[in-house]
C-alpha cells in the first residue's frame, strides 16, 4: 500500500502538469485563430494573382521565361518548414518522413524551425540555410526565403526547387505535402493547388472567360511577367509558411488538450487510491482501538 | 455600365464596390480607367491611385503591384494600400530614411535586387507621403 503522502504528492505534481498543458493549448488555439485568418485572407491576393497569370500565359511563350523552362538534372533543393518548438505531436516526424521518401540522392537543403534542422543536421545531410520566422507570419520575412531560392535556382546550379510542409486541413489533419516551386510548371499556373490557401479559386468558367479575353499588357507581356513571376514565388513561400504555422498551432492544441485529458483522468485514478488509501488507515486504526478495548475488559 | 473596382493586398481585401472612374500609376504613367475600357494587365508604379464614386474622389496611396482591367471590372494587386487616414506620415519618413541610408551603405553592382526594394521603399514612401501633404 502506497504511502499516503505519496500519492498526495503525485497528484499534486499531475495537477500542476495538467495546468501547463491546459494554458498551453488555450495559447496555441489562440495562435491558431490567428494563423487560420491569415491563411484566409491572403486567399482573394492569390485568386486574382493566379488569374493574371493564366491571361499571361496564353500571351507569351513558356519557354521564355528562365523560371518557367524545366531542366534535365536531378539536383534538388528542398525547403523544409518544421517548427522551433515540441510539443505538438508527431508532426515533424510526419513531415521528416516524407522529406526522406520525396529526397533524392542529390537532394540539399534549406531550412525554417528548429526542429527538423536539427535532425537533418544530424544525419550530415547539406544544409545551405536556415531561416527564422516570427509568428505570426509577417509577409517581408517570405522576400528573403523566396530570394534566395531563386537565386539558387538560377545561379546556383539547381534544377528543382520545392517545399516540404504541412498542410493545414482541419484541425484534426495535418499532412505533410511537397510541392514544387521552381520551376513553375505550366500546368502549376493557373491551376488549383492541392493547399488550401492557395487553392480553389480559378474555377473552369473563370478560366475560359480569361482566355477569351484578348489582353494587352502594359509595358509589355516580358516586363509584366518578369515582376509577376517573383511575386507568385514569394507568394508560393509566404502561404507556405502560413499554413506550416497554422498545422503547428493545431497540431500543439490538439497534443496538449489529449495531455491535458490524460492529466486528469490519472489525477481521478489517483485520488481514488489516495481514498482507498485513506480508508484502510481508518479501519486498521479503528481495528486497533477496538482491540486494545477488548484487551482491557 | 458600372465599373467594379477591387483592391487586395497579401494581407487583406482593402477595398471592393462600385466607382464611376479609376485612376491608376502605371508603370508607365498615369492611366484613367473608364467603365468598358479595353481588356489589359498593367505593372503598377507606387504611387496615387484615386477613384471617384458619387461624385466624391477618393484617394490612396498604393505599392508596387498589377492592375487587371476588363470592361467591367478593375482588380488591383498591390503589397500596400493606405487611404489618407490609414498613412502615418512619421513612419513614412522613417522607413524612407531607413531605405535611403541602407542604399548607400550596400554595393549596387552587387546586389542588384537589393536596391531595387530599397528603391521601392522609398517610392511607397514617397507616394505616402505625397498623399499626405497634399493640401486638400
Amino acid at each position: 500500500m502506497a504511502n499516503l503522502r505519496d500519492i498526495r504528492r503525485r497528484i499534486k505534481s499531475v495537477k500542476s502538469t495538467a495546468q501547463i498543458t491546459r494554458a498551453m493549448q488555450l495559447v496555441a488555439a489562440a495562435k491558431m485563430k490567428k494563423a487560420q485568418d491569415q491563411a484566409v485572407a491572403g486567399r482573394d491576393y492569390a485568386n486574382q494573382l493566379n488569374q493574371v497569370l493564366v491571361n499571361l500565359k496564353s500571351n507569351v511563350e513558356e519557354e521564355s521565361h528562365p523560371l518557367l523552362q524545366a531542366r534535365s538534372g536531378g539536383k534538388e533543393l528542398m525547403l523544409v518548414v518544421s517548427t522551433d518548438k515540441g510539443l505538438c505531436g508527431a508532426l515533424n516526424t510526419n513531415l521528416f518522413k516524407k522529406v526522406r521518401s520525396e529526397s533524392g540522392t542529390e537532394t540539399h537543403y534549406v531550412t525554417v524551425g528548429r526542429k527538423l534542422r536539427a535532425i537533418l543536421s544530424k544525419l550530415g545531410k547539406e544544409m545551405l540555410a536556415d531561416f527564422e520566422v516570427k509568428d505570426p507570419v509577417p509577409f517581408a520575412e517570405a522576400r528573403p526565403i523566396s530570394k534566395f531560392l531563386t537565386k539558387q535556382f538560377l545561379e546556383g546550379g539547381y534544377d528543382k526547387i520545392s517545399i516540404a510542409f504541412n498542410n493545414f486541413i482541419t484541425v484534426m489533419n495535418q499532412e505533410p505535402t511537397v510541392i514544387q516551386l521552381l520551376p513553375i510548371s505550366s500546368e502549376q499556373l493557373g491551376e488549383k493547388q492541392e493547399f488550401e490557401g492557395v487553392g480553389n479559386h480559378v474555377d473552369e468558367t473563370d478560366k475560359n472567360a480569361a482566355l477569351g479575353k484578348d489582353y494587352s499588357f502594359e509595358p509589355s507581356p516580358m516586363e509584366v511577367l518578369d515582376t509577376l513571376l517573383p511575386l507568385y514565388i514569394n507568394f508560393q513561400v509566404y502561404q507556405t509558411l502560413v499554413e506550416a504555422r497554422a498545422s503547428e498551432h493545431s497540431a500543439r492544441m490538439v497534443a496538449m488538450k489529449a495531455a491535458t485529458d490524460n492529466a486528469k483522468k490519472f489525477i481521478k485514478e489517483l485520488t481514488l487510491e489516495y481514498n482507498k488509501a485513506r480508508q484502510a488507515a481508518i479501519t486498521s486504526e479503528l481495528l486497533e482501538i477496538t482491540t486494545a478495548m477488548k484487551a482491557m475488559e | 455600365m458600372p465599373l467594379h473596382l477591387e483592391i487586395v493586398t497579401p494581407e487583406k481585401k482593402i477595398f471592393s464596390d462600385i466607382v464611376t472612374n479609376v485612376y491608376l500609376p502605371g508603370a508607365d504613367g498615369e492611366m484613367g480607367i473608364l467603365p468598358a475600357h479595353s481588356a489589359l494587365v498593367s505593372a503598377l508604379a507606387p504611387g496615387e491611385l484615386r477613384y471617384e464614386k458619387d461624385g466624391v474622389v477618393t484617394a490612396i496611396a498604393i505599392g508596387s503591384g498589377f492592375a487587371e482591367v476588363t470592361q467591367e471590372k478593375v482588380n488591383i494587386l498591390t503589397d500596400m494600400a493606405l487611404g489618407d487616414e490609414q498613412i502615418d506620415e512619421a513612419k513614412a519618413e522613417a522607413a524612407m530614411q531607413r531605405a535611403e541610408e541602407q542604399l548607400k551603405t550596400i554595393d549596387h553592382s552587387i546586389d542588384a535586387e537589393e536596391v531595387a526594394h530599397l528603391q521601392a521603399i522609398i517610392a511607397k514612401s514617397m507616394a505616402q507621403l505625397k498623399l499626405k501633404r497634399r493640401p486638400h
